[in-house]
């Protein structure tokens, strides 16, 4: 990636990357400390503007959500309140017509209710996405984690031991993959509930959280399992591995010190392009009806409605897929930066 | 040929020292095949290592030649336990370390260190130079005088780094220099023993002989045997004091540096010697012998019977198919220097009256440009 200064070449050399340039004086007095691959990395990903803006971009999606209570504090709305229907609203400020359409343009937007309103109940959608947001990440991010660490320890163990062990993880995974995911998820989320939740009750909304991460974290850790695997069958027959078993290190030693680093590169990389995949696969549960459910804000449960919706009322579909849709453009963007900082080659 | 042959001499090390240190007799490595289906079986096997017989005494380096595919590296393996011997005997300091459990390699590890081929896959890319270099130590539980750190520093100066790059990455130095990287952390258990896999083969012929002499430095101050593994004829000479020639797993001649490049007896030997290639300086070029062998190495899944060089070699008779030469000590070797060859050569490099060329495309190429010299004068 060629940086803005060096393009313009105009320039005495010295001024060629301010930044390096910089960074290279500072250290030449002191000691002469090497540059690890990962702070090289770095270096790169600072200079790739795409890749910082989304990551601006990102990183506010995430802080916005943990910080929804702040914002409908702000907003000063909460996302249960029927606005709608509740005697106390409406008397004082009507937001729906008689046939329960938002008054006002664009779905009811107003200095209340800052996205609109839902039709038929009135609740608002700022405050309703918010927390939907909320909702959604962290679950997302809760299941990617989980993935990710079963997906590298089966991949490290398959990998690095090779042979019969190898095999049988390797049989296992394919039997993981060849379910249909998305049916089963459909049709095992109610098993999973009713397996754990008398029927007669209610679900509780933390065990319907529960349930859509064991789920997702079932029959998600095969490709992560698979992409370790085949970094780590090439790392093994690096010399330098090699190296560590001549001077007598134990397979845990080598799996920690000599593979884990390498592998992390590939790791990250795969991390952004799952998060989103799974914050999609979130939403579509709640959008199918076997996520979470009504009052639970949700990302998903906001597109369901707003499916419902679409012909009154148009503009309720409008916030949340713009939001969505900028939040998975920009970690999918991310996710290319961060690939190519790690390997320069491999990108465009 | 009874006449050539005298007592089986057991082969040893030089008079530059006395002591045993490692002792090789009848290692094997067969690779197992599998084939068939539903069920997988044994078909077959690589026999990439096929009874090798080797000693390396205290301080000596020995080379190991032979071509491309010979088992050179898989002995050197073997040696330093990477892979497990199929069969045979790894001696070291009287202990038999054949089958030895990484456990019970724990106090030996240390003595047998290892240089590898490539300097780019053998140095990991995410660790520091110091933290490579330290990493046998902290594996072995090793506490040098002054610490750790400063033997680093002291390891990188020996082998001509400045050992300010401590925290430097390996991707910050050329090749040269990550192969004295590679050697100062197999110099960093003090070992006693040091298999040098092609250790210059990947460098360029420049660095190659600033690395050989830093290896030669460290044999000789430090009293390291080697076991030197090289397809480079000319930096072996330079480098081992005696020599094993190997082909197709086996050894086929082993000796002194001297003997084995200046009396060498048996037709491969005196095959690969014929094939250095060599500057001229000046006209004593012509008084080489010239031999050309034909075709490849067979295929080590199944080796010809009896003597394994007999497909390629130019003296093969029936006996050859039917009786494997022993390694046995000729009539006129020095001590030490073993031959494993029915019809050996004699002992001379020196020009013979007739070149030895196998391959028909050469010798009839060779043929073409001697008639057109012949008949170009006489159509002037």
């Amino acid at each position: 990636m060629t940086s803005p200064t060096k393009a313009e070449g105009s320039g005495p050399a010295v001024a060629l990357d301010p930044e390096l340039a910089a960074t290279s004086e500072v250290d030449k007095p002191k000691t002469l400390e090497g540059r690890s691959p990962g702070q090289l990395m770095w270096q790169r990903f600072r200079r790739d503007r795409t890749g910082m803006i989304c990551a601006g971009v990102v990183i506010f999606y995430f802080v916005i959500a943990l910080c929804a209570p702040l914002m409908t504090a702000l907003s000063g709305t909460n996302p249960y309140t029927l606005y709608g229907q509740d005697p106390t609203y409406v008397d004082t400020n009507p937001i729906l017509d008689d046939f329960g359409l938002p008054l006002g343009y664009f779905g009811g937007v107003s200095g209340d209710h800052w996205f609109g309103v839902e039709p038929q109940y009135g609740r608002d959608l700022f405050a309703m996405l918010m927390y939907g947001m909320r909702t959604s990440l962290y679950m997302a991010l809760g299941v990617t984690v989980l993935l990710m660490v079963t997906g590298v320890i089966i991949g490290l163990i398959g990998g690095y031991f090779g042979g019969r062990t190898d095999y049988w993880i390797g049989r296992v995974t394919d039997f993981f993959l060849a379910f249909p995911q998305q049916l089963f998820f459909i049709a095992f989320m109610p098993v999973v509930t009713a397996f754990f939740v008398d029927p007669q009750e209610e679900t509780p909304t933390y065990f319907r959280a529960v349930a859509i991460l064991i789920v997702l974290w079932l029959l998600g850790w095969m490709g992560m399992a698979r992409l370790v695997r085949s970094t780590v069958l090439s790392l093994r027959e690096r010399e330098f591995v090699e190296a560590a078993k001549v001077s007598g290190a134990s397979p845990w030693r080598i799996v920690r010190k000599e593979i884990l680093p390498n592998v992390v590169s590939p790791i990250l990389v795969q991390f952004t392009y799952q998060l989103p995949s799974t914050i999609l696969t979130i939403a579509f549960l709640s959008f199918a009806g076997v996520g979470f459910v009504e009052p639970t804000p949700d990302w998903g449960r906001l597109f369901a409605a707003g499916a419902r919706y679409a012909e009154q009322d148009p503009a309720f579909m409008f916030f949340p897929g713009l939001a969505l849709v900028i939040f998975i453009l920009c970690f999918n963007l991310l996710g290319d930066s961060v690939r190519d900082a790690f390997d320069p080659k491999s990108g465009r | 040929m009874s006449d050539n042959l005298t007592l089986p001499a057991q082969q040893g090390p030089t008079d530059a020292s006395t002591e045993t240190l490692l002792e090789v007799q009848g290692l094997t490595k067969h690779f197992p095949i599998y084939g068939g289906f539903p069920i997988k079986r044994k078909v077959g096997a690589v026999q990439a290592v096929d009874g090798v017989d080797l000693t390396v005494g205290v301080g000596e380096s020995v080379g190991l030649v032979g071509e491309s595919g010979c088992g050179k590296s898989t002995t050197g393996r073997l040696i330093t336990r990477l892979l497990e011997p199929t069969a045979g005997k790894i001696n070291y300091m009287g202990q038999d370390i054949t089958h030895a459990s990484r456990r019970q390699l724990a106090p030996v590890r240390s003595e047998i260190q290892m240089i590898f081929q490539d300097p780019y896959s053998s140095l990991n890319p995410r660790q520091t130079v110091g933290s490579i270099i330290k990493s046998p130590m902290e594996v072995n539980g090793i506490e040098p005088e002054g610490g750790q750190e400063k033997k680093v520093r002291e390891l990188l100066e020996l082998v001509g780094l400045n050992p300010e790059h401590y925290n430097r990455f390996p991707h910050e130095f050329s090749g040269g220099q990550r192969q004295r990287i590679g050697v100062a952390r197999a110099l960093a258990l003090n070992p006693k023993l040091i298999v040098a896999d092609e250790p210059v083969s990947a460098l360029d012929v420049s660095i190659q002989a600033q690395v050989v002499n830093l290896l030669q430095k460290v044999q000789q101050e430090l009293g390291i045997a080697f076991l030197f593994i090289a397809h480079d004829l000319a930096i072996v000479r330079h480098f081992s004091q005696r020599v094993a020639v190997m082909y197709l797993g086996k050894v086929v001649e082993v000796g002194d540096r001297d003997s084995i490049y200046n009396r060498p007896r048996h037709p491969y030997t005196h095959a690969l010697l014929s094939a250095v290639p060599e500057v001229a300086v000046d006209d004593e070029a012509g008084d080489k012998e010239r031999i050309r062998l034909y075709g490849d190495v067979p295929s080590p899944i199944s080796p010809p019977s009896g003597c394994r060089f007999r497909t390629r070699c130019w003296k093969a008779q029936d006996k050859c198919a039917s009786e494997e030469p022993p390694l046995l000590q000729l009539s006129g070797n020095r001590d030490g220097h073993l031959t494993a060859c029915h019809f050996p050569e004699d002992p001379t490099t020196e020009a013979r009256a007739e070149d030895v060329v196998l391959d028909p495309a050469l010798k009839a190429l060779e043929k073409d440009t001697a008639d057109d010299t012949e008949s170009k004068p006489a159509k002037d």
